[in-house]
């Protein structure tokens, strides 16, 4: 039985490692610019975890094999360099190496948000809601207008509570149910919510970050491939949290400003 | 003494053990069948499951799962699992019963507050269950119950009123059962122990139920609290956790002036230590198993408790990294990252002491140890999984995936269920006079060791992927691609579901017809391996406490009886192990 | 004789079994029962007076010719009590320029977005129709409608269906304790929240079908115009039920309307429209005959 568990324990440790050499299920094609270190990040951490984890599975397995049903009159020995040099080897191995990734692992951070957005990013407002997306773009005048939560109505796509009749910079937003950016120009997503916790997740783009009711968060990015992608929740959000999504397209910048004006017509 | 002194409302601490051990068994059935309603329905979303209106009035029209519905037994399962099975189990229901014993008292100082703390545990439970039964349901907002969805009242959907107040309640009375049994732990080890039981030479079970109860008390103290202000935003009109000018259904509501990352902070503060504590008491027992069955103590007995110390203390310095995307400063998150990847220092060390100490060991292999063995196999696993999650940068990929769900399942949920196999096979005899069933306990070992990994390691290569979790069905395109993994996991699960049922049988039937066994059929050193009966008589040890003249793993030494000598033993040992 | 329907189900004077006759037709109030017994009366005391002067033997053609002119009346009830009941008509019309409708996007949910990629769908709020009438107004009696006619609930069953991720009808008018089904025609989950007043009689619910979900069969206790429909998952998604008691009706893109089956009475008529509100006007209601109410809203 020793020796079969043993075997078990290797099978399942390769088979289990089969999906990871082999990428089968992996992270979508990135197409930010801030990704590259936070993919570098994943395939080191991947390495590490790896490594740790194939040793420590053949090692149980190892000794499982080798020190199961003794022999009679063999005696226990202790391994070489005892405990202590396990605490070594655990501080120097393991937990070097995971200072380290964390080391590293602070400048893909920092890209994502401790570098502001640049002057010329485009703005676009996103505010989440049980159970859709819904996206704003300042016009030509360059500026949002005013929210005014109670007036906010569903019913007549009114999602904002914009005001138009009465705040000049709201007569011309555009606001819209799916989100287009031009390809290779920083945007400037800014964030909130309508009622509940949500969170926006696209796994091309590298972004995830919670909406939070009461605060106005922003990320920014730079899309590098044109495509349809989609934005899904990530944070529990009710009943149909499984179904909140929104696409969110990639285009060149011309086929993005027609994109615009049709909106902008369906106002 | 009558029937109900005697088994209902016992002081005795090992009927207490055993009432909370029945507890998490019944909760651990009702968790496990909601998983498998809720992997069903995630592999065919459409399928009418035969009888499935009955646990719920709106929640399955025709016998088809409602979206609100999978979101309340994903709730319940998780809530179930978490509290009453995994810190009421290792903790709760072995420590009651062995604490006392392994430290040579004939009770816990305060035989009423523990009492107490079983029943008001179990009414916890009862108030839990009972949200099936009222109104539009349980809850819906997961068993983290995140702010303001939790705390916006009935208008947030179904499930969440009546349903949230319940689960805060039922909660905010776990809490109090849990804090009231900690107090006994602590005074037990640290008051009740017997001549010559220096802390030392204390059993590492024993340290790791008071490790954990020293959490307990620390942790549940502001769990407690929290859900109380929940249940105030409820029904009291109050709102520490909704800000203003939230619009749900085209309503203003009329909070204003919480925080809801406030709740998170709260929660979490709880949450990570929680996990710690249903951790710990497994890696005590495994340990304790494994150095019975392997005829050789660990490497460094003071290693291992300083480790499992360095993680309870750690444990509370590492919460945000539930939190890297929430919204907090994200300063803050790389705050909280650093002891996190601290953190895996003291588990490297215990997992490389266990391998350690393996080397040049005379393993016996039975159930008990087979299931020790897969404890350590699956906590590698989850726990490597754990250098990913603690990077803010991957982080944003994996947050919410179903990475996080694998995770936190093969390190905390399998890992614990087999500490929790481990020790029943391991101490049923001293609690019931038999043996268990070895064939029987070796198929419930293969079915559960080969199945949790089938169904828990594809969770990670869904989560890469971007599987996002708590979705009742992924009608979002990229995601259509994982129904069929999501299928063979459901198959798996049931499987692996299935054959718990030998471990019930095997439970119930050794119970009453298991082949008697001796005072100490494993050849073990602690003392409840001393007592003068089997099952221990109500004082434990009979006229006289034992007295203590040896550390608690005297293995691999020339003694009368063997191989051994136990702590009680006054016999004079060769060749003893010296202590790190 | 009582207005009670039930207390009229009973033997009368002329040994006739009246509880086929009398029993209530499809939005046929049993106010039409004191019809009946008018005649019935009117016939009863004629034949005393006659009695009273002369020879009973004289008054057996009369007799015969009312007691026959009684049984036509009671058994032929239905088509007696059609001609008396009257109907309420008119058109509804918006003056001004309708507010401009959002066209709605719902790209978040493919299969609808699919379904209407040729024609879009705009919100609803004001639908006008190309000769200025303003549909989906409900028009109903809202005083002067006797209790028995009021309070008597038709038996029909109407839909309420969920397709293309819209509400068909957008506007549905059912009465108090009148059973509707709810019924999901997508091949997805949708959630029905239909949001009564707060603190008001009829209690706010939400509740999922799933494809493959029976229809939700359920009714209103309490009159309330109107109630607002939501779906939780599809946010563009909004209906109205207006629950009244009597004859109502609903306005169609040229504003027209009919309440058919009036019981002839002074009633106030109340048109409601969920962006401009209620109107009201008095009308009168002749026996057998059609009055006409027109209402105007102003857009603004």
């Amino acid at each position: 039985m020793a020796k079969v568990f043993a075997v078990t324990i290797i099978v399942i440790t390769i088979l289990s490692a089969i999906p990871v050499v082999l990428h089968t299920w992996w992270l979508a094609p990135d197409i930010s610019t801030h990704g590259g270190p936070i993919d570098e990040q994943m395939s080191e951490t991947m390495a590490e975890a790896g490594i740790s984890f194939l040793a420590s599975q053949i090692i149980l397995a190892l000794f499982i094999w080798r020190f199961s049903n003794p022999r009679p009159g063999e005696k226990i020995r202790n391994l070489p360099g005892g405990a202590p040099g396990l605490v070594a080897a655990a501080i120097m191995l393991v937990g070097a190496e995971v200072i380290a990734l964390g080391i590293f692992g602070v400048k893909a951070w920092a890209n994502v948000y401790f570098t502001p957005p640049q002057a010329n990013a485009m703005p676009v407002q996103v505010q989440a809601g049980q159970f859709a997306f819904y996206f704003r773009y300042p016009g030509p005048d360059g500026k949002f207008g005013p929210l005014h939560p109670e007036m906010i109505s569903e019913t007549s796509q009114n999602v904002f509570g914009l005001d138009v009749d009465h705040d000049p910079d709201s007569k011309d937003d555009i606001v819209t149910a799916e989100m287009a950016i031009p390809i290779n120009r920083e945007i400037h997503l800014l964030m909130h919510s309508k009622d509940v916790g949500h969170s926006f997740f696209v796994p091309e783009l590298r972004i995830q970050q919670d909406f939070v009711p009461g605060l106005d968060l922003s990320v920014h990015f730079t899309a590098t491939k044109t495509g349809r992608y989609e934005i899904v929740c990530t944070q529990l959000c009710g009943l149909g949290h499984y179904n909140m999504r929104a696409f969110l397209s990639v285009m060149s910048q011309e086929d993005f400003d027609s994109w615009l004006k049709k909106q902008a017509a369906m106002q | 003494m009558s029937f109900i002194r005697k088994y209902i409302f016992s002081l005795d601490h090992k009927v207490i053990g055993k009432q909370y051990y029945g507890l998490a068994l019944v909760a651990a059935l009702v968790g496990m069948v909601l998983s498998w309603l809720m992997r069903i329905h995630l592999g065919w979303t459409n399928f009418a499951i035969p009888g499935l209106h009955f646990l719920s009035a709106n929640g399955a029209p025709g016998n088809v799962m409602t979206p609100e519905f999978y979101l309340q037994l994903m709730t319940m399962h998780a809530t179930i699992m978490v509290f009453f099975v995994l810190t009421t189990a290792p903790f709760a229901a072995f420590g009651n019963y062995f604490l006392p014993i392994q430290v040579g008292a004939e009770d816990m100082p305060f035989p009423h507050f523990n009492m107490m703390s079983f029943w008001v545990t179990f009414v916890g439970f009862v108030v839990l269950v009972a949200s099936f039964f009222v109104g539009d349901g349980p809850t819906l907002g997961g068993w983290t119950q995140y702010a303001p969805l939790s705390a916006v009242g009935a208008i947030g959907g179904p499930g969440e009123g009546t349903g949230v107040v319940l689960w805060a309640t039922s909660i905010a009375i776990f809490c109090v059962g849990q804090l009231l049994g900690s107090l006994n732990f602590i005074t037990t080890t640290l008051d009740m122990r017997t001549r010559g039981m220096s802390l030392w030479r204390l059993p590492l079970t024993a340290w790791g139920w008071f490790i954990t109860s020293c959490m307990g008390l620390t942790a549940f103290a502001v769990l407690m609290p929290a859900c109380i202000l929940l249940i105030l935003d409820h029904v009291a009109g109050t709102s520490f956790f909704v800000p203003s000018n939230l619009v749900i259904s085209d309503q203003l509501q009329p909070h204003s002036g919480g925080s809801t990352l406030l709740w998170q902070h709260l929660f979490w503060f709880f949450g990570h230590p929680e996990v710690y504590i249903a951790i710990v008491p497994g890696m005590g027992i495994v340990s304790h198993v494994l150095i019975t069955n392997m005829r050789k103590p660990m490497l460094s007995h003071r290693v291992l408790i300083y480790s499992m110390g360095a993680l309870a203390v750690l444990s509370y310095m590492v919460y945000g990294h539930h939190m890297f995307v929430s919204g907090m400063n994200p300063i803050s998150s790389l705050a909280f990252s650093f002891p996190t990847l601290l953190i895996t220092i003291p588990s490297t060390i215990i997992v490389l002491i266990w391998l350690g100490s393996l080397y040049g060991a005379k393993l016996r292999i039975n159930t008990a140890t087979l299931f020790a063995l897969g404890f350590i196999s699956m906590f590698i696993s989850g726990g490597v999984s754990g250098f990913f999650l603690a990077q803010p940068s991957i982080d944003i990929m994996l947050h919410a995936t179903y990475f996080v769900v694998g995770h936190f399942h093969m390190v905390m949920g399998v890992a614990a269920m087999f500490g929790i196999f481990a020790g029943t096979y391991f101490w049923f005899p001293k609690m019931f006079g038999r043996m268990m069933n070895e064939t029987l306990g070796k198929v419930h070992f293969w079915c559960s060791f080969v199945g949790t990994y089938a169904i828990f390691m594809p969770f990670h290569y869904l989560g890469m992927a971007g599987n996002v979790r708590r979705y009742q069905a992924f009608v979002v395109d990229y995601m259509h691609p994982f129904i069929p993994v999501h299928r063979f996991i459901t198959v798996a699960a049931l499987f692996t579901g299935a054959s718990q049922l030998i471990f019930l049988y095997n439970l119930i039937h050794s119970r009453f017809w298991g082949v008697p066994a001796t005072d100490n059929p494993w050849q073990g050193t602690s003392l409840e391996w001393s007592t003068p009966t089997t099952p221990p008589p109500h004082n434990n040890f009979g006229d006289k406490l034992p007295e203590v003249y040896h550390d608690p793993y005297q293995y691999g030494v020339e003694s009368t009886v063997g191989d051994y000598v136990m702590q009680a033993s006054p016999e004079k040992v060769k060749s003893a192990h010296e202590e790190a | 004789m009582s207005r009670d329907p039930a207390a009229e189900i009973s033997p009368n004077l002329f040994g006739l079994d009246q509880a086929n006759g009398l029993k209530p037709i499809n939005n046929n109030p049993p106010a039409r029962q004191p019809e009946a017994n008018n005649e019935a009366s009117a016939a009863r005391g004629q034949e005393t007076k006659f009695m009273k002067t002369r020879c009973k033997y004289r008054f057996a053609p009369a007799f015969s010719v009312l007691l026959l002119l009684s049984f036509v009346a009671v058994s032929w009830n239905a088509k007696v009590d059609a001609a008396a009941t009257g109907k309420i008509t008119g058109t509804i019309k918006l003056t001004g320029t309708p507010p401009h409708q959002k066209t709605i996007d719902m790209s978040k949910e493919p299969f609808c977005a699919k379904e209407h990629a040729a024609n879009p769908v705009t919100t609803e709020g004001v639908v006008a129709g190309p000769n200025g009438g303003l549909k989906w107004v409900v028009v109903y009696i809202s005083e002067g409608l006797d209790p028995a006619s009021a309070n008597q609930v038709p038996s029909v069953t109407p839909t309420f269906d969920q397709k293309n991720c819209q509400y068909i009808p957008h506007v549905m008018a059912v009465d108090v304790n009148q059973h509707f089904k709810v019924v999901n025609s997508d091949p997805h989950s949708h959630n029905i929240h239909p949001l009564p007043a707060p603190g008001g009689p009829n209690h706010e619910w939400n509740k999922s079908q799933p494809q493959g979900a029976p229809p939700i069969d359920t009714a209103w206790t309490a009159p309330e115009v109107a109630i607002h429909v939501k779906c939780n998952i599809h946010p563009w998604m909004s209906g109205y039920m207006a629950v009244v008691k009597g004859p109502s009706a609903i306005s169609d893109e040229n504003g027209s309307y009919t309440l058919d089956n009036v019981p002839p009475g002074n009633y106030t008529l109340t048109a409601w429209q969920e962006t401009y509100g209620a109107q009201t006007q008095k009308v009168t209601v002749g026996a057998g005959a059609t009055a006409k109410a027109d209402f105007t809203y102003r857009a603004k």
